[in-house]
C-alpha cells in the first residue's frame, strides 16, 4: 500500500444557499502527479484552497501532510507549496527578493536562502534575470518563478491552480518538466488544468461537475471505462450534464 | 520570539521598505507633505484678525475718548474708518459692512470718571463673521483699558473696578498658529500612519500578493507587525520633521521635554495605524477603504478639538470626544507646547492613548484572516 499524503473524507464547502463543493472524498499518494480536472465554476479552486487551509469546509474531515484540514491549517501551510491561478508574487520586487522573501517566511537562514536560491536560478538559466523586476518578466518566466517559488522551503505536496494559463507551448511543456522532477525526488503534485493534452500526463486524474467528483483513476483506466480514446473525451462526456459553469 | 518568527518578520519588514522605496511617489509624499502642510497650513488658516474696521462714536470729545482714539488708530489690527458724534451714522456703516466695530463713548464720560461711576462705553460688533467679530471686539476691550489704566497711572486712583480683566495666558499673543501647530501634527500622523498603512493592506488584497502570503505559515500577528512597524518610522520622521519646521519658521519649541512629545506620539501612532488596519481587514477594495477612512477622519479632525474647542461643543458631543483618540492626543501636544505640562501632570491622556493603542492593534491581529 503507497503512503497517503492527503486523504480528504466528505469534504463538503457552502456559501449560503450555493454548495460549491459536496461531499468530496479521495486519497492522493506520495510522489504521484494528481490532476485535478473540471469545467470552470465545478468547484476545483474552492476545494483546493480547502486543501491549502485558506478556507474552512462547512463540513468534513480530511488530512493534509499529516494534519488536520478542520483545525490544523497553519501545521499544513509549513508542509506545502501552493501556486495560485492569479500571479501573486510582488511585481515590484526584483526575482531575487521575491525568493528571499519568501524563504526567510518559511525560516530558511540566510546562507541556506543563498544556495537554494541560487541552485534554483541555475536550473531555471534565471541567473542572468537575478534583479529583474518580477513585473518586467514575460508571462511564461513568471510563472515558472511562481512554481519555483512554492517549491523554495521543499514542500511535501505541491499545489498548482491552472499554472499553464495562457502559457506558450514551449514554456508549457517546460514547466511540466519541472513538474516531473519535482515529482521524482518523492514531492506529490496537485495539479488543476484545462489541458487535456496535461490531464494525460497525469499519474492520475479526477474530474470534477457541478462540485461532485465524477470519475477519478489513472488516465489509461478512464478511456476504458468510457471507451474512447483520449481524456478529453472523457471530460466532454461527463461535463455535458454540468448545470454551472454556463455549459 | 524564535529565530523563524524573527526571521519572518526581518524579510517582510525589508520586504515592505523596498516597496515604499520603490513607489514612485511614497517616498516624495513622506518628506514633501509634512513640509508643505506645516509651512503652508498655519499661514493660511490664520484666525489672528488683523485690520479691523472701527467707527468711533464720541460724545464725549474729552481728553480721554482722544486718548482712546489715538491708540485704537496706532494699533495694527484697527482701522479707524470712521468718526462721528452720531451713533445712527455708525450703525448705517456698520450695516452697510464698511465697518467691524462700533465704539460709542458717552457724553461726560471723562467728567464721570473723575468723579464716580462713569458711563460704560459700549461696543458694537457686526457678528456675521462671529470670528472677526468676537475677536475684534476683544482687540478693542484690551485697547481701551490701556488707555484707561494709562490715565489711571497718570491722574491718580480712578473708579474703574467695573471694567473686566481681559488676559490671555498660555498663548499671550493669542496666535491662532500656536494653536494650530499641534493640530496640523495629528492631521499629518492621521494621513501618513493611517492611510498609507491601510491602503498598502488591501493594495495586497487586490493584487492577490496577500493569498500567497496567507498560504504560508505566517502567523498574522507578525505580518501585521512588518506591516505596521515602517509607518511607525515613518511617522516618527514626519514628527521631527513637523518639529523642526515648527521650531524654525514658527519659533515654536516644546516647553517640557521633547521626550514627553514622541512618547505620545508613539503611542498615537499605535493607536491610529492599528485602527487602520481594522479597517483594511474589513475593505476588499481600495474605494471601500478610503470612503471609510475618510469617514472617520472627519469625525477625527472636526470632533477632537483639532480645529475647534472642546470646551464649546454641546454637552453630549464633549462626552462623545472621549471616545477619540485623537482628542488626547492633541491635548497633550497643546498642554506640553503651549503650558510646559509633564507626563506626570498628563498622566490621562497618556493612560487613554494607551488603552486605545492596546485595543486597536489588538483589533487588527485579530480581524486579520488568513482562511476565509
Amino acid at each position: 500500500m503507497r503512503e497517503t499524503v492527503i486523504s480528504i473524507k466528505d469534504i463538503t464547502k457552502r456559501f449560503g444557499d450555493f454548495t460549491a463543493v459536496n461531499n468530496m472524498s479521495f486519497d492522493v499518494y506520495k510522489g504521484e502527479i494528481f490532476g485535478f480536472l473540471g469545467a470552470n465554476g465545478a468547484g476545483k479552486t474552492t476545494a483546493m484552497r480547502m486543501l491549502c487551509g485558506l478556507s474552512y469546509p462547512t463540513s468534513g474531515s480530511g488530512i493534509v501532510a499529516g494534519y488536520d484540514v478542520m483545525n490544523e491549517g497553519e501545521r499544513i501551510k509549513r508542509h506545502i507549496g501552493y501556486m495560485s491561478q492569479r500571479f501573486s508574487l510582488y511585481n515590484d520586487l526584483t526575482v531575487w527578493e521575491n525568493m528571499r522573501l519568501f524563504a526567510g517566511i518559511y525560516g530558511l537562514s540566510s546562507k541556506e536562502t543563498q544556495e537554494r536560491s541560487m541552485d534554483l536560478l541555475n536550473e531555471l538559466n534565471f541567473t542572468s534575470s537575478k534583479d529583474a523586476l518580477v513585473g518586467s518578466l514575460p508571462l511564461g518566466w513568471k510563472q515558472k518563478l511562481s512554481f519555483v517559488i512554492a517549491t523554495i522551503h521543499d514542500p511535501e505536496i505541491i499545489f498548482l491552480d491552472e499554472p499553464t494559463g495562457g502559457v506558450d507551448p514551449i514554456t508549457r511543456r517546460q514547466f511540466w518538466e519541472m513538474i516531473y522532477k519535482a515529482a521524482d525526488k518523492g514531492t506529490t503534485i496537485f495539479v488543476t488544468t484545462h489541458y487535456m493534452d496535461e490531464a494525460e500526463y497525469c499519474s492520475r486524474v479526477s474530474i470534477m461537475v457541478d462540485g461532485v467528483i465524477k470519475a477519478l483513476d489513472t488516465p489509461m483506466c478512464l478511456k476504458q471505462q468510457f471507451g474512447v480514446q483520449t481524456i478529453d473525451e472523457v471530460f466532454r462526456i461527463l461535463a455535458r450534464d454540468a448545470k454551472r459553469g454556463g455549459q | 520570539m524564535n529565530y523563524i518568527t524573527m526571521r519572518t518578520f526581518i524579510v517582510l519588514f525589508q520586504k515592505e521598505f523596498l516597496q515604499i522605496k520603490r513607489n514612485s511617489f511614497l517616498p516624495k509624499l513622506i518628506v514633501a507633505f509634512p513640509i508643505l502642510v506645516m509651512l503652508l497650513m498655519p499661514l493660511i488658516m490664520t484666525m489672528d484678525v488683523k485690520n479691523v474696521n472701527i467707527s468711533i462714536v464720541d460724545m464725549d470729545r474729552s481728553s480721554v475718548s482722544r486718548r482712546i482714539m489715538s491708540h485704537i488708530e496706532a494699533s495694527d489690527y484697527f482701522t479707524l474708518k470712521q468718526e462721528t458724534t452720531e451713533y445712527y451714522f455708525a450703525m448705517e456703516s456698520l450695516t452697510k459692512g464698511d465697518v467691524d466695530v462700533i465704539i460709542m463713548i458717552p457724553n461726560d464720560f471723562e467728567q464721570d470718571m473723575m468723579m464716580s461711576v462713569p458711563k460704560r462705553i459700549s461696543i458694537v460688533a457686526n457678528a456675521v463673521n462671529a470670528t472677526k467679530g468676537g475677536i475684534g471686539m476683544q482687540y478693542a476691550i484690551q485697547s481701551i483699558m490701556y488707555s484707561l489704566k494709562e490715565l489711571r497711572g497718570e491722574r491718580g486712583p480712578i473708579n474703574v473696578s467695573d471694567i473686566i480683566t481681559v488676559e490671555n495666558r498660555y498663548n499671550p499673543t493669542l496666535n491662532y498658529r500656536h494653536y494650530m501647530i499641534p493640530a496640523l501634527m495629528i492631521i499629518l500622523f492621521i494621513l501618513i500612519c493611517g492611510f498609507l498603512p491601510a491602503l498598502s493592506i488591501v493594495g495586497e488584497k487586490e493584487n492577490g500578493t496577500i493569498e500567497q502570503i496567507n498560504v504560508t505559515p505566517v502567523s498574522r500577528f507578525v505580518f501585521t507587525l512588518s506591516k505596521l512597524v515602517p509607518y511607525w518610522i515613518i511617522g516618527l520622521f514626519v514628527l521631527t520633521i513637523a518639529m523642526l519646521v515648527a521650531r524654525l519658521v514658527y519659533g515654536l519649541a516644546p516647553l517640557d521635554s521633547i521626550g514627553a512629545i514622541y512618547f505620545g506620539a508613539v503611542l498615537f501612532i499605535l493607536t491610529i495605524s492599528g485602527f487602520s488596519l481594522t479597517i483594511a481587514n474589513f475593505s476588499e477594495t481600495m474605494q471601500q477603504t478610503m470612503f471609510v477612512m475618510f469617514f472617520f477622519i472627519m469625525v477625527f479632525m472636526l470632533l477632537s478639538g483639532l480645529l475647534t474647542p472642546i470646551d464649546s461643543m454641546p454637552e453630549w458631543a464633549q462626552r462623545f470626544t472621549l471616545i477619540l483618540p485623537p482628542r488626547y492626543f492633541v491635548e497633550i501636544l497643546r498642554s506640553i507646547y503651549l503650558k510646559g505640562a509633564t507626563i506626570a501632570e498628563l498622566w490621562v491622556n497618556f493612560a487613554a492613548l494607551g488603552l486605545f493603542a492596546v485595543i486597536f492593534n489588538s483589533l487588527a491581529a485579530i480581524t486579520y484572516r488568513k482562511r476565509v
